[in-house]
């Protein structure tokens, strides 16, 4: 019964999850100390490196021009280097970190962005290192706005692995290829999708819940 | 405790250079509450955030309690910072701590030791009247109560001078004098110098002992707050002390300068 509807769901929505929870930790690696970069090397902020911030903003927007699947690609000799193969789970969560880290950059350059001036000059009029201000200031600040950032990139990082799946990366987009399009199958296609939204949607759920917990503690009114 | 000497600064855009300072020379006695007053766009604000180089001045000297703060680098200046208090008129809280937090971390930045920074917030806490509140958040606060909090927060480490740069510009009346008499009681506890700059004559004529008149960038008048106030030198002064609807078309020429200025 190889082509059981149930197997090869399951199957397939573990190497999703695997590769959108190893992307995405992979992806924030990456991505949280660029955006915080981009944010603090701005000109008048507290870590002013103009040349940098030039360099890192023209190579993220370069990395996010290109069309994902031409990232993957582009990357697949890197997968080899890392992984070892091409094929599998494993060697898709190589393009995928890269691929969606300059986006996660952005998500968090947006949110630390939000910060008032005046707060950061309050902390600097204390005698506050740029560290103090990004670990106690900046990142606190704007915690709920990173969870909904971080909640939007995990939604982008599954659609990127269905994405992965078409050429060998295993999953959900996978399956939906090779069953519900190659072979005719409707029940896997509708049951892949299905799946699909259930997963989207839980994840912005729990994303907002958490984000809206951070609110109400800071701003209930007693 | 505090003296400038000739200190210049002008903002730079791309069509021009705008002074906004220019030759400044103050001397500011330990204890005293000095007042800085000006119409908006005189450079009083400029001026006070020289002191702690949140504005980087073009050239003078800016020395404070022995320190020539303007001649400091970076590592240097932050030392000298925490022993410069300062509040804001947005008091800028931290929304994310708690007023206990929001304390402690003046603390936390001044390398306070972690053993003694319950202790110290609690003392400090008690000092401003907000016991009862220590564990809310700004946003469950007043505005009278934010700024007690960010008196708090700049006292926490002992400073030797404190700023007020517009401190009670964004409170009511009522709420404005709680806050002078908190600042007046502090004076006169700690001993602490006291630099704050408003455009409200009530303000200082309430608190201050000693003033300066800015204005265009530049000082135009200094003394007691007696002085000032029985026998105003310059129109911009009188203007100020009179209080009254500027009626001659010559007040109102210096009222419409000074507002082109800003």
């Amino acid at each position: 019964m190889q082509d059981d509807l149930i197997p090869l769901l399951t199957v397939a929505v573990g190497e999703t999850l695997y590769m959108v929870v190893l992307s995405t930790l992979v992806a924030l690696i990456i991505g949280l100390p660029l955006g915080i970069l981009l944010v603090v090397t701005e000109k008048g902020h507290i870590f002013e490196l103009p040349w940098l911030n030039k360099v890192l903003g023209t190579v993220i927007n370069i990395a996010r021009s290109f069309p994902f699947i031409i990232l993957i690609v582009i990357l697949l000799p890197l997968s080899r280097f890392i992984v070892g193969t091409t094929l599998g789970s494993t060697a898709a969560v190589v393009p995928l970190a890269i691929g969606s880290a300059p986006f996660v950059a952005r998500l968090i350059e947006n949110c630390l962005k939000e910060v008032d001036r005046g707060k950061i000059e309050a902390a600097l009029a204390m005698g506050a290192t740029p560290g103090e201000i990004v670990r106690k200031v900046l990142v606190p600040e704007t915690l709920s706005s990173l969870v909904r950032g971080i909640t939007l990139a995990i939604i982008t990082i599954t659609s990127f692995t269905a994405t992965a799946g078409a050429i060998g990366a295993g999953g959900l987009g996978s399956l939906a290829i090779r069953y519900g399009y190659m072979r005719y199958r409707d029940d896997i296609m509708i049951a892949t999708v299905l799946v699909l939204i259930f997963l989207v949607q839980g994840v912005q759920m729990l994303g907002n819940l958490i984000a809206k917990n951070i609110d109400r503690k800071r701003y209930k009114f007693e | 405790m505090i003296r400038i000497t000739n200190l210049s600064k002008s903002f730079v855009t791309p069509e021009s250079k705008i002074p906004a300072l220019k030759n400044i020379n103050l001397e500011i006695k330990k204890g005293d509450i000095y007042g800085i007053v000006g119409f908006s766009g005189a450079g009083k604000s400029t001026l006070i955030r020289c002191l702690n180089r949140l504005e980087e001045p073009d050239s003078g000297s800016i020395y404070i309690a022995g320190k020539e703060i303007t001649r400091l680098n970076k590592g240097d200046l932050r030392q000298a910072r925490k022993k410069i208090g300062m509040i804001f008129q947005l008091f800028n809280l931290y929304d994310s701590m708690t007023v206990f937090k929001n304390i402690a971390f003046a603390l936390e930045v001044a390398r306070y030791p972690k053993a003694k920074i319950k202790e110290r917030v609690g003392e400090i806490i008690e000092l401003v009247g907000l016991s009862d509140k220590a564990n809310a958040y700004p946003a469950q606060l007043s505005g009278g109560q934010k700024q007690r909090v960010g008196i708090a927060r700049s006292l926490a480490n002992n400073p030797e001078v404190l700023l007020s740069d517009e401190a009670t510009s964004s409170l009511d009346p009522r709420t404005t004098y709680s806050i002078l008499d908190l600042l007046h009681e502090i004076n006169r506890k700690l001993n602490l110098t006291i630099v704050l700059i408003t455009h409200e004559m009530d303000v200082l004529k309430y608190i201050c002992r000693n003033v300066a008149v800015i204005e265009h960038g530049e000082i135009i008048e200094t003394g007691t707050i007696d002085e000032l106030f029985a026998d105003p030198q310059s129109d911009t002064t009188k203007l100020f002390v009179n209080k009254q609807r500027p009626t001659s078309l010559k007040e109102k020429l210096i009222l419409g300068v000074s507002k082109d200025a800003g």
